[in-house]
């Protein structure tokens, strides 16, 4: 009963932080960037291409910390990097020349669209980890 | 129409097909059959496919010997090996037997004079094969080659032998257009591509001598961004290879390019090849619209200036990203006149058109005569991703890979997705 009631007061304060994080705003500019950049590999449903491309629903790159997705994202990659025990064989790009705000759209969107659920990222975020990788 | 033609003839081999009881689930026709957990394949009047093998996974390339046997390769283990050999013993059209072996995984694999090929995504290996066309030693393949590039993209190492005692090993170009930085905006492609020098062609090795590498073969044609689908035509004597054309123009160029353009324009195309030929990539794509080729945008290209005057020129151009990865000239008596000689050409299926619907997951004919194509060419073998207008590659139920001859005549088609070897046959009249 105890626990019952201790879900459900954080699952309430979950969902009051995530009702204030994830504006409606910034997921609908996070689909544009994501049109526009990313859709072609990962696919309009993030389902991404088998062997290929892979899927950005519930990944654990997705789903994770915060740093580690940005970095994946600004730095991009040409090795072959297992995946939640799955390998790739195309190259992901460089998104660098993108806008700190373009990435912590494009990110918060991807954490919160095709089945996933996880904090936004704002470009302050962005923004760090860029300065420590240059 | 096609359907409405076919409906009457389609129920009779239901019919016929369910008083087998054991095999009725695995038929595969234009109708849906109950239960069956397949797509179901739309194949022209008078063909009919069953499902030959089921449960294999990635099933790449394919080939069957003269008694029979089918030898397939995969591009993930199952239960541990990664080559399967199938038998039809009591010829009902499906498999009843069947044995893994090998613990390698790749795409190509072959039968030749006593000898099964088969390779990894680095190197060709050789088992030798007793008067049944068994492998004897399943254990212990002889290396052919070896030390071949796998640079994460493109690693298919797609072989083909000729009648004198050589193979042709794809390798594959680690690049879509050898940009300074693979794929990236803004990035211009290095002149010379230095890619060229080890990967991006086919290269030409001797069948029977060991642990050959680079320095033992010879490049045999160059320009080639990828090449999965290739066959030796015993008409023409030579090799004829399709090329997996380049993705991206509008992502990279997207002043240039619409996404419609960059769906369609970049042909995969079919090439004739010859000691020393040049297919153009990376500097030309070719505009299977406008029939020519094209400077590509890497190279100072803008969807107008042509390109590559010494570049070889296709002898068949197909619309853009449709994965060609398997080729078969057929040469049987089974299938109707106007197969003979013909190619088949497995679409593996695009993922590269999108926001347009994805296009392939099928198989074309194109007719030859004398040994050049005599008319367009057309679907084959449909619906092999289960699905209407189809926008997710992730979605596919089957996609077809790999193409094989019986020795009856009959077409073998693998697929990769959902691991089902297909056998299609003609029951039609001439
Ligand atoms: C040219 C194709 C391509 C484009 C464009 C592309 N990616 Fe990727 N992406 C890949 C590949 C390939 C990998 C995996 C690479 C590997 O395994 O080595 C990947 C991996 C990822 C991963 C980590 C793995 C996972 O599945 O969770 C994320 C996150 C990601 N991409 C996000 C993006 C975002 C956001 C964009 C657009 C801003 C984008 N990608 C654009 C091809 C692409």
């Amino acid at each position: 009963m105890k626990k019952t009631i201790s879900v459900l007061v954080v699952s309430t304060f979950c969902y009051i932080v995530f009702a204030q994080t994830v504006s409606k705003d910034q997921m609908q500019r996070g689909k544009t960037v994501f049109e526009t950049y990313c859709l072609t590999c990962h696919q309009e449903d993030g389902t991404g291409v088998p062997k290929l491309n892979p899927p950005l629903i519930k990944t654990s790159y997705v789903t994770g910390d915060k740093r580690k997705i940005i970095t994946w994202v600004l730095s991009g990659t040409t090795e072959k990097i297992e995946i939640d025990g799955e390998y790739y064989s195309n190259n992901m790009p460089p998104q660098n020349y993108l806008k700190d705000q373009e990435i912590a759209d494009v990110l918060t969107y991807i954490r919160n669209s095709f089945g996933n659920k996880s904090s936004a990222i704002s470009a302050t975020d962005v923004k760090n980890v860029r300065a420590t990788m240059k | 129409m096609k359907k409405i033609i076919l409906l009457p003839a389609i129920l009779f081999v239901a019919f016929i097909n369910r008083s087998c009881a054991n095999f009725g689930n695995d038929t595969i026709n234009a109708v849906k059959t109950i239960g069956a957990d397949e797509s179901n394949l739309v194949l022209p009047q008078g063909f009919n496919a069953v499902a030959f093998a089921k449960g294999l996974g990635e099933a790449r390339h394919i080939t069957v010997t003269p008694n029979g046997l089918v030898y397939v390769k995969l591009s993930k283990l199952k239960d541990g090996k990664g080559t399967y050999v199938f038998n039809d013993n009591n010829s009902d059209g499906i498999s009843d037997a069947t044995k893994g072996f090998g613990n390698f995984t790749g795409t190509g694999i072959a039968v030749k004079n006593g000898y099964l090929y088969a390779s990894s995504d680095f190197d060709v290996y050789r088992y030798k094969l007793n008067e049944k066309f068994e492998v004897i030693d399943p254990e212990k393949p002889e290396k052919i080659v070896t030390g071949l590039l796998n640079r994460h993209q493109h690693e298919a190492k797609a072989i083909a032998l000729d009648n004198d005692g050589n193979i042709y090993v794809n390798i594959g170009a680690y690049s879509n257009s050898c940009q300074e930085r693979d794929r990236t905006k803004g990035s211009m492609g290095k002149n010379p591509c230095p890619i060229l020098d080890s990967a991006g062609g086919i290269w030409k090795f001797k069948a029977n001598q060991l642990n050959q590498t680079y320095g033992d073969g010879v490049r045999y044609a160059t320009g080639l961004r990828n090449v999965v689908g290739l066959d030796w035509n015993n008409e023409t004597n030579s090799l004829f290879v399709m090329q997996h054309g380049r993705d991206q123009l509008h992502d990279l160029f997207p002043d240039l390019y619409t996404t419609k353009q960059s769906a369609e324009l970049p042909a995969e195309c079919m090439y004739e090849l010859h000691q020393g030929s040049d297919c153009g990539w990376p500097y030309i794509y070719y505009d299977w619209q406008q029939k020519k080729k094209m400077l590509n945008p890497e190279y100072g290209g803008d969807g107008v200036k042509t390109s590559g005057e010494n570049a070889q020129e296709p002898v068949a151009a197909f619309p853009g990203h449709m994965g060609p990865n398997g080729l078969l000239f057929y040469t049987g008596n089974m299938f109707p006149e106007k197969y003979k000689h013909g190619a088949f050409i497995a679409f593996h299926g695009s993922w590269n058109r999108s926001p347009e619907p994805q296009k392939g997951y099928f198989i074309a004919f194109v007719p030859f005569k004398d040994g050049k194509p005599s008319g367009d060419w057309e679907v084959f073998a449909d619906n092999f991703a289960g699905g209407e207008a189809f926008m997710q590659p992730g979605k596919a139920k089957h996609r077809p890979c790999g193409l094989a001859q019986g020795p009856d005549g009959s077409l073998y088609v693998s697929d990769d997705a959902g691991g089902t070897i297909y056998k299609i046959t003609y029951t039609g009249g001439k």
